[in-house]
């Protein structure tokens, strides 16, 4: 027989407003069983926590129900307070009388009769308890980081200077990310390369970090602190190690005419090409879709003019497989499609570009070489539009419903340098809201109104039309002064709305992490665990989890690494005790468990039975790996006989619930 | 919420309150320069509950129909159905249409653009 | 409360929701203040594969006069393959039930994000609303188990 403490929060007035917390614990304190029943304002504070540690010692209690807040905030907590009153952990059941009950129901007397019956089912569910005891795992000490931008480079610089080994796997030929496409960051205008550059450096010369470029992700397998990752090595047709990224290739290639994706195709590369003159790692890489010798053997130059003789055109794709403690998603973000919103003519003009276009416009290392001109004739600008929130804060069937966060600072960046080295050129910024919630961003906002003389107006722009002459005629509301405006300008520029890169959807399935529906990582809290995944040994940085600037993404990308560190330095890791167990009397060796579990936890073996007639018996049963199972139940379904169950979720504690719910 | 607000919102089917007021509707509505009360404000006014304001002015009539404010609308308002709901009101409330469909050719100019032709169709066969 | 208005039925309904997707967005409903009836009542399980179909009965047994399911959303797994299984199993019950002459919409599985609070609310108004509509569950019940089996009884003698 269990003696059962309830303990029924207040939770201030979040429970307490709605719920009759007194009456719940009354009626719940006349349940079978229960031998204490009390509530108290706040549970989870210490004195709270003690008044339940106390009772486990008064009452000698063998099991507790706590009616509260849902068990994903507090279940840890109050397991914690029992074991250090000396109580099994696993004997604590939460009733979630918060999120499931008060915050939804507005009628006292009905949500009171429900949390009464929430109470009971935790109750009738304590009384199968069994005292669970977590067995332990081994982490692999290293850590594997899936993206090369500045979130991934911060992270893996800051596990690797705690003495860990971290890999990178960057889709891309070289690392360095979005920021290697910047020319100035905000607010203090600092060269993006010169704050970038020595970061990539450092990350290849760091003895812990190894870069695997030009790389996928292919599968995951595995828990925290045990993942088994293969990674595709695409093929660069080019030898890695003899490679020493002279450039002579990229000279001499033939095929001229191959848009350049690091500038947005505004100019262009060669066939075999080095991303840009800082790529880390600086080894060259051939264009298998514009490779005259790939595409139907006829050329070779590059392979001639290779001194280090690199070039290996019957390179093929390696799949590698590494063993990681520790996950962390690092795959930024992308520019949404412009060209569905015809109105601004993104499609129909050379000189509407989005804002990474003009960034690559405005840097030295540029199309342009750092000199403002119109992509369609290359003349200077002298009238500039930017248009705010362009695929942002939409519904859902028009664009993005979030904002972008990151436009209105790099506009009035854009806007500021213009000016600043174009004075006779009239920049106009479109805004809807201004948001600038940084530090020092709306000083910066604002020395671009006060100092630089842009003009700001508040409104939208409804139609760009590319006329003759070669200008854009742009119709836009002014709302502040109620009328309809017309401007002429030389360029027009569209602040596009981010979204999480292509490639989130598929890594998120792979590492079984969720995602919200714009296709950012969910975080395990969006406040108290912000750089965690809900899934164990998975974590977070930079904009794959929302969008971010830059330096909040330098900021989450070392939460992410303290946190893989705080990881990794740990022997053993403790298992979750609710994992399935087979009971061999009544296993008749099928298979049936064995063939859904995706973990490949079970595993049989022929053992003897002694029988009732005194003989003995061999026969093949199951045998569940603790430190394997994750604890899913699958197979407990799947078991024809009954002999497969689920600790923590057992047959019997989830029909007791069915019972008192139902009673 | 008032009653000819609640009317406006059945009518015309429009969430007004998902309106960021950027202003989009008003930038290449054709007919801006000739309205009292913009497409903008339309939506604003009904949001705000004050429909009679919107049932005595000209600009009713002003709408073209056009829907560029519609196609536009980064959060699907429709600023052209609200304007065409507090029109019927205004004009079920006169117990009469303002114009016969058989007072049209006499009312024809040149200079009339064939849309107007169009929506003024669409308007009185509903 | 879900009640029937006519014959003032309120309807007992059991949800099993997985922890990862289901029962976090059945608590960020709770959050957003997103209301749905209180006869609703959620029991959490690890994920939606762990539900054995005779939980289904079982509850149905016990008096429950609808049983919903939630899970991640297919391809969104926590443990990769097991709202697969879900599907596929429920499948199997659902047209037992129909073999049976249960009524079919008494069950229901969806799948719920935890990003989804808005949906989950949604969702389980709709299947409170649906079983207020169909009335209480006598089929299934084992009138034994209520306390008005005497009722029960009688109407079925008629």
């Amino acid at each position: 027989m269990q003696k059962i403490g309830v303990f029924v929060c207040h939770c201030g007035t979040n429970i307490a407003a709605t719920v009759d917390v007194k009456a719940v614990a009354e009626a719940l304190g006349r349940e079978p069983s229960v031998v204490v029943s009390q509530d108290y304002t706040y549970m989870c504070s210490e004195s709270g926590q003690n008044l339940i540690k106390d009772s486990i010692r008064d009452y000698g209690l063998t099991g507790v129900v706590i009616c509260s807040c849902s068990p994903r905030m507090h279940e840890a907590t109050f397991r914690r307070a029992a074991a250090q009153a000396g109580l099994n952990p696993y004997m604590v059941e939460i009733a979630n009388i918060r999120e499931q009950c008060s915050w939804i129901h507005k009628d006292k007397a009905e949500a009171t009769e429900k949390a009464i019956i929430l109470g009971r089912a935790a109750i009738a569910k304590v009384q199968h308890n069994t005292p669970l005891i977590a067995g332990e795992s081994s982490v692999t000490k290293r850590a594997l980081v899936i993206g090369g931008g500045i979130a991934g480079i911060q992270t893996a610089l800051d596990i690797a200077e705690a003495g860990f080994p971290v890999d990178i796997v960057e889709q891309k030929p070289t690392i360095g990310g979005k920021m290697a496409q910047l020319d100035k960051t905000f607010p203090t205008l600092d060269c993006s390369a010169c704050i970038l550059t020595p970061k990539m450096v450092d990350c290849a010369q760091n003895e812990n970090i190894k870069i695997y470029s030009y790389s996928e992700v292919e599968s995951v397998s595995g828990f925290v602190g045990n993942f088994t990752v293969k990674i595709r090595r695409k093929a660069r047709y080019v030898d890695e190690v003899k490679c020493t990224g002279c450039g002579l290739c990229t000279e001499k290639c033939p095929v001229k005419k191959v848009p350049n994706e690091f500038n947005l195709g505004m100019d262009n590369r060669r066939a075999i090409y080095i991303p840009f003159a800082q790529a880390v790692p600086k080894i060259a890489v051939i264009d298998p879709d514009w490779c005259n010798m790939l595409k139907n053997g006829k050329c070779g130059v590059c392979s001639k003019v290779c001194t280090a003789g690199a070039i290996d055109y019957k390179q093929k794709d390696t799949v590698i497989e590494e063993h990681y403690g520790a996950i962390v998603a690092a795959t930024g973000f992308e520019i949404s499609d412009v060209s569905r919103y015809d109105e601004y003519a993104y499609s129909q003009s050379k000189d509407v570009i989005t804002s990474l276009e003009f960034e690559r416009l405005t840097n030295a290392a540029g199309p342009t070489g750092g000199t403002l001109l119109r992509p369609s004739d290359g003349k200077h600008p002298h009238t500039i539009v930017f248009i705010q929130c362009v695929g942002s804060r939409c519904t859902p069937d028009k664009g993005k419903p979030y904002c972008s966060g990151i436009c209105c600072m790099y506009t009035a960046k854009h806007a500021m340098l213009t000016r600043e080295k174009y004075p006779d050129t009239e920049v106009y910024v479109f805004y809807i809201d201004v948001r600038t919630p940084g530090k020092n961003f709306d000083e910066f906002y604002r020395r671009a109104v006060e100092e630089f003389g842009v003009h700001y107006i508040k409104g939208a722009v409804g139609k760009v039309s590319p006329r003759a002459d070669g200008t854009l005629d742009v119709q836009a509301s002014d709302l502040i002064m109620n009328e309809q405006l017309h401007i002429s300008a030389d360029l027009v520029v569209l602040a596009a709305a981010i979204e999480p890169s292509k490639t989130a959807r598929s890594l998120a399935t792979m590492l079984t992490a969720s995602m919200d529906t714009n296709d950012f990582f969910t975080e395990a809290h969006p406040k108290l665990r912000p750089v965690e995944s809900p899934t164990a040994g998975i974590f977070l940085s930079g904009v794959c989890q929302g969008p971010k600037d830059i330096p909040s993404t330098v900021s989450q990308a070392s939460a992410c690494a303290a946190k893989v560190v705080g990881l990794l330095i740990k022997n053993k890791l403790t298992g979750n005790p609710c994992v399935a167990h087979s009971d061999e009397l009544m296993c008749n060796g099928c298979s049936n468990c064995a063939n859904v579990c995706p973990y490949g936890a079970i595993t049989y073996s022929d053992k003897e039975f002694r029988m009732p007639d005194r003989t003995t018996k061999t026969r093949r049963v199951a045998w569940v790996n603790p430190a394997v199972c994750q604890g899913c139940g699958a197979c407990t379904v799947a078991c024809p006989s009954g002999a497969m169950d689920l600790s923590g979720f057992s047959n019997s504690q989830i029909m007791a619930e069915v019972d008192a719910i139902c009673k | 919420m008032n009653d000819l607000k609640d009317r406006v919102l059945r009518m015309s089917g429009s969430a007004v309150i998902k309106c960021m007021r950027c202003g989009k509707c008003s930038a290449t509505c054709p007919s801006y320069d000739e309205m009292e009360y913009h497409p903008h404000e339309f939506v604003y006014i009904v949001e705000r509950g004050d429909v009679e304001k919107l049932t005595g002015s000209e600009s009713l009539y002003k709408c073209l129909t056009c829907f560029a404010c519609v196609e536009r609308c980064p959060r699907g308002v429709e600023p052209a159905k609200v304007v065409e709901a507090v029109r019927l009101i205004a004009e079920r409330e006169q117990g009469k249409n303002r114009l016969k469909p058989d007072d049209i050719p006499a009312l024809l100019d040149a200079d009339l653009p064939g849309q107007a032709l169009v929506t003024a169709l669409r308007k009185y066969t509903k | 409360m879900q009640v029937n208005e006519q014959t003032g039925f309120v309807p007992t309904i059991v949800a099993f929701c997985c922890n990862w997707c289901s029962y976090a967005g059945a608590d960020l409903s709770g959050t957003n203040r997103l209301s749905y009836p209180a006869n609703i009542k959620i029991i959490r399980v690890p994920c939606s594969c762990r539900v054995n179909p005779i939980f289904f009965l079982r509850a149905f047994q016990r008096g429950a006069d609808g049983v919903i399911l939630c899970g991640c959303h297919p391809g969104d797994c926590h443990y990769t393959t097991g709202n697969y299984y879900t599907r596929r199993r429920m499948t199997l019950l659902f047209s037992m039930l129909d073999f049976l002459g249960i009524e079919r919409n008494r069950t229901r599985v969806e799948w719920v994000s935890a990003a989804e609070g808005q949906k989950f609310a949604e969702t389980m108004r709709s299947f409170a609303e649906e079983i207020a509509a169909l009335g209480p569950n006598r089929r299934l019940a084992d009138l034994r188990c209520r306390e008005d089996a005497e009722e029960g009884r009688d109407e079925h003698a008629v």
